[in-house]
This record gives C-alpha cells, structure tokens and sequence, in this order.
C-alpha cells in the first residue's frame, strides 16, 4: 500500500476552510430545518387533534405520506418538481436566492416534521385529558388551551425522542450534497476530487458529525434537566 | 332574572338516557346543593351549564340568554362561569399564581399586573398567599382545590359551579376547602354544588336537590330535607350517608 496519509492537507490551509465552509452550511441548514420542522410538526399534530375532519385527514395523509416515501426521492422532488407547484413568485424570488439550500431545507423540514408531529402527537396523548377541559372550562379557546397548557406538557415528554430526530436531521443533512448544497459531506468530496485524499477529507468529517452530535445532545439533556421540572399530576 | 334556568333537560348517552327532564331555577345569590348516588347524571348536569357536556332536548339560559343561542360564543359563556373538579385539574407546569392569572391575562386580555394583584387577593381569601410560587405538586391536596377555586373566582364568574370538591381529600382537609366555599356562599356568590356533605347543605344551601337515575326526585329546602324527605329513595340514601 502506498497512500500516503496527509492529514495537514485537511487540517490546515484552503482545504481545511472548505472543510468549515461546508460545516458553516450544514449547521445552518440543520438549525433552521430543525426550528421549522418542530414548527411545522406541531401545527400538523395539532391539527389531527381538532374535530375539523379536512384538517384531521390532510395531517393523517401528510405524516403517512412523508414518513414512508425515501428522504433522497423527496428531497429531488423538491428540487426538480417544486418549480411546477409552487406559485410563480415563491419561483423567482427562490430562482434570485439559493435555490439548492431552500429546495434541500424544505426537503427536510417537511420529512422531519412528519416524525416530529407523530412524537408530539404521542405526547399530547399522554397527558390526561382534564387538563384540555380544566382549559377550556375557564374560557380558553382550543388554540389557546393548546398553546399554553397542552403543548408545554407535552413537550417536556418528548425531549429526548425530539433530542433523536434532531441528531438524525443532522445526518440526514449530509443528503442534500447530491442536490449541489455545498455542505460538510459536499465540501469533503470536494476534497477528494481534488487531492485523492478522500480518507482523510471523509475521516474528519465523520468526527464533525459525530462532535455535532454529542454536543446537541449534551446542550438539551442539560436544559431539559436544569430548566424542566418534572411535572406531577 | 335568574342566573341559571334549565327546562326539561334531557340528554341520552347513544340509548342510556342520562338526564330526563330536568327543570331547575337558580336565582342570583343562591346556594343549591346537589346530591344523589354515583352514576345519576350529577356531573353530567352541572357539566351541560357551561356546556362541558352537550344535549339533545331542553334549554339553559345563562341570564336570560339560550347558551345555545348563535351568538352566545362558547368560550364567553366559560369565562362568566366558574368550575371546580374533583380532580383539581390544576396546571402542573405553572406556578399557583400562573394558575390563576392564565385565563384572566388570554381570555380577558387583563394586563398582567392587574392579574397578578388579583390573584393574589385571591390566593390570599382561600388562605395561600405564602405558596403562589410553587408548583401545584407542592402542596396539599387541599391547598390545589382551594387553588383551584380562586383560579375559577379570578375570571369573576357569575355563578360556581363545583363537583365534588371534596370528594378527593384526605379527611383533615375537607374542611378546609368548606370553608373557603362557605363564605363564598355568605358573600352572595351563586353555586350549584354538587357534594354529599350534608354539613355543608345544612349550613348554607337554600335548597337541596336530590337525584337518581338521571331524574329530580326531591326537592327541599335543607332542614326540610333532612328531616322530612318525602321520597323512599331519598330517605334510603340519606340513612346511608348520614
Ligand atoms: N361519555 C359517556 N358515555 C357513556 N356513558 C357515560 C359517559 N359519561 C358518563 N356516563 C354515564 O352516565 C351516568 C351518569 O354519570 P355522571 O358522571 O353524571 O354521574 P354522577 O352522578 O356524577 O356520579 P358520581 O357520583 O360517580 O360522580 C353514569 O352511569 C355514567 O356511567
Ligand atoms: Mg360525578
């Protein structure tokens, strides 16, 4: 064998500025994926909790359809396809933006929404059902009764299965390289084709993903500890 | 003009009929005190005011107002009606005195600093001023339903309505939850209260209303109630709780 290993080509200079260009872009497009997709999960689980049956069945048919569909075909779909669905101006003022990193944001988003809102679903489940009538008994509208004594319930159940769609968002990232976002897994083959030193580009790479990780956790597990109490009923 | 006016409620659960036809007048200021065996429609009455419960036939008028009219909005009618459960049904994430300025500052967009003053009026009348920043799993149980209790006075009901307030209380609290609902009565505050202790109907109810199997079957004044009551089933279920 006879490569030679050179992990300053990755560690210092251009390469090594690639390397935290990409990291820059997968951190941003997982934070706002993540934020948006917590969003958009919750309004989906909600919805399926109203007694508006268009609402019910569109949230039933959105978690099935993105939950069970590949995360690679749908974030094409989004990249090829969106031009013929969305409306005209969402097209030119993408057509004038980043196009890839808002086609691969939605892409995400929306899958991971689908999990979220099943998560969330599960943890309004859980929570007895005189809290929703100790709200509404009072005057709160179901909104409200949702927004402010259901949904913070719920949700400090749910920390550590959202904890896990948030990690798996993050290397579900890695996905939109195949769209041109030019993020940590894209900016590491980047390397390859250029060094032939895809070992250490992908090795130090891997260590990013896995450092992003643990320190998600770590950062939650310690707010849900520190700052949730524990609710008794 | 009465605060509650229910005629001839009547409420099936699919082919069980719940309710038959229940009338019931209760003026402003008046205590009426419910009582009738687990599984006569109790709850299921006191529940159909705020419309915690739908039914099929009959009428309330809240005021003078059909609760079912189109422009009575739902959450309107809860705001001017207090309830306080069995359970408590506190808010478990909120401090007390979140508890109690929650429905206030969003349903009445009262500002939060009146809410609070408010509030703490309150939790200072049901005598747990010291504790509006704990969490309800904090306390007694008997400090939770007297919480509960100024969480349904802060939206300044017309009416309470309670369901077994005390029902879920280790024996030493009982009281103290009596209490607070006694001066409420003395205070002039209308209630419909459905509880079994017959303490408490002598001392303020001005009627007693005893029900079985989803029907009114006596009527009374509390002393005449008591030592008179004209039904046999009235008189079986008083030997037995009495
Ligand atoms: N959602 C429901 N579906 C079917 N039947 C019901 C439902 N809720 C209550 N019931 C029945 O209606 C009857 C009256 O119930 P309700 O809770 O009003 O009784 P209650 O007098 O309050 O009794 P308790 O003293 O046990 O609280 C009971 O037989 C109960 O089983
Ligand atoms: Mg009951």
């Amino acid at each position: 064998m006879n490569y030679q290993f050179d992990w300053d080509l990755v560690l210092h200079g251009e390469y090594a500025e690639w390397i935290v260009d990409g990291l820059i872009v997968t951190l941003k497009i997982s934070a706002i994926s993540i934020v948006l997709s917590m969003l958009l999960g919750t309004i989906i689980a909600v919805f399926r909790m109203t007694k508006v049956k268009p609402l019910v069945w569109f949230s039933a048919a959105f978690t099935e359809f993105f939950r069970n569909t590949p995360l690679l075909v749908q974030i094409f779909f989004w990249y090829f396809g969106s031009s013929t669905i969305l409306p005209k101006f969402v097209n030119q003022w993408l057509a004038h933006h980043d196009f890839e990193f808002a086609a691969g944001t939605i892409a995400l988003t929306v899958y991971t929404a689908a999990f979220i809102a099943e998560e969330i679903r599960s943890g309004i489940f859980s929570i007895p059902k005189t809290q929703l009538e100790a709200s509404r008994a009072v005057g709160l509208s179901f909104t409200q009764a949702y927004v402010y004594v259901i949904l913070p319930q719920a949700f400090r159940i749910i920390i550590p299965p959202l904890i896990s769609q948030s990690l798996n968002l993050i290397k579900n990232s890695s996905l939109v390289m195949t769209i041109g976002v030019a993020d940590l897994t894209y900016m590491a083959r980047q390397i390859e084709s250029y060094t032939f030193h895809g070992f250490e580009a992908f090795t130090v790479a891997t260590v990013i993903y896995l450092c992003i990780s643990l320190l998600v956790s770590l950062i939650i597990t310690q707010y849900n500890k520190h700052f949730l109490r524990k609710i008794v009923y | 003009m009465a605060v509650i006016e229910v005629r001839n409620l009547n409420k099936w659960y699919g082919d069980f009929h719940v309710l038959q036809n229940i009338d019931e007048t209760v003026e402003k200021g008046e205590v009426l005190v419910i009582c009738g065996p687990s599984g006569s429609g109790k709850s299921t009455f006191i529940r159909c005011i705020n419309r915690l419960e739908e039914f099929q036939k009959g009428s309330v008028h809240f005021c003078g107002k059909d609760i079912h009219a189109r422009d009575v909005d739902v959450n309107s009618l809860r705001a001017e009606i207090g309830i306080v459960f069995q359970q408590f049904n506190l808010y478990p994430h909120l401090t007390v005195l979140k508890n109690v300025i929650l429905a206030p500052t969003k349903v009445r967009k009262t500002p939060k600093g009146e809410a609070e003053d408010l509030a703490l009026m309150l939790l200072e009348r049901v005598g747990i001023q010291n504790q509006a920043h704990k969490y309800p799993a904090e306390l007694s149980g008997g400090q939770q339903q007297r919480v509960a209790i100024a969480r349904a006075l802060a939206m300044r009901p017309q009416v309470m309505l309670f369901d077994e307030p005390t029902s879920a209380l280790d024996p030493e609290m009982i009281n103290e939850v009596l209490n607070v609902m006694k001066d409420l009565a003395r205070e002039g505050m209308t209630m419909l209260c459905v509880t079994h202790e017959m303490g408490f109907a002598r001392e303020v109810a001005d009627r007693v209303i005893f029900m079985d199997g989803g029907q009114k079957i006596e009527e009374a004044p509390p002393h005449e109630f008591f030592s008179n009551p004209k039904s046999e089933r009235t008189q079986l279920f008083l030997k037995e709780i009495l």
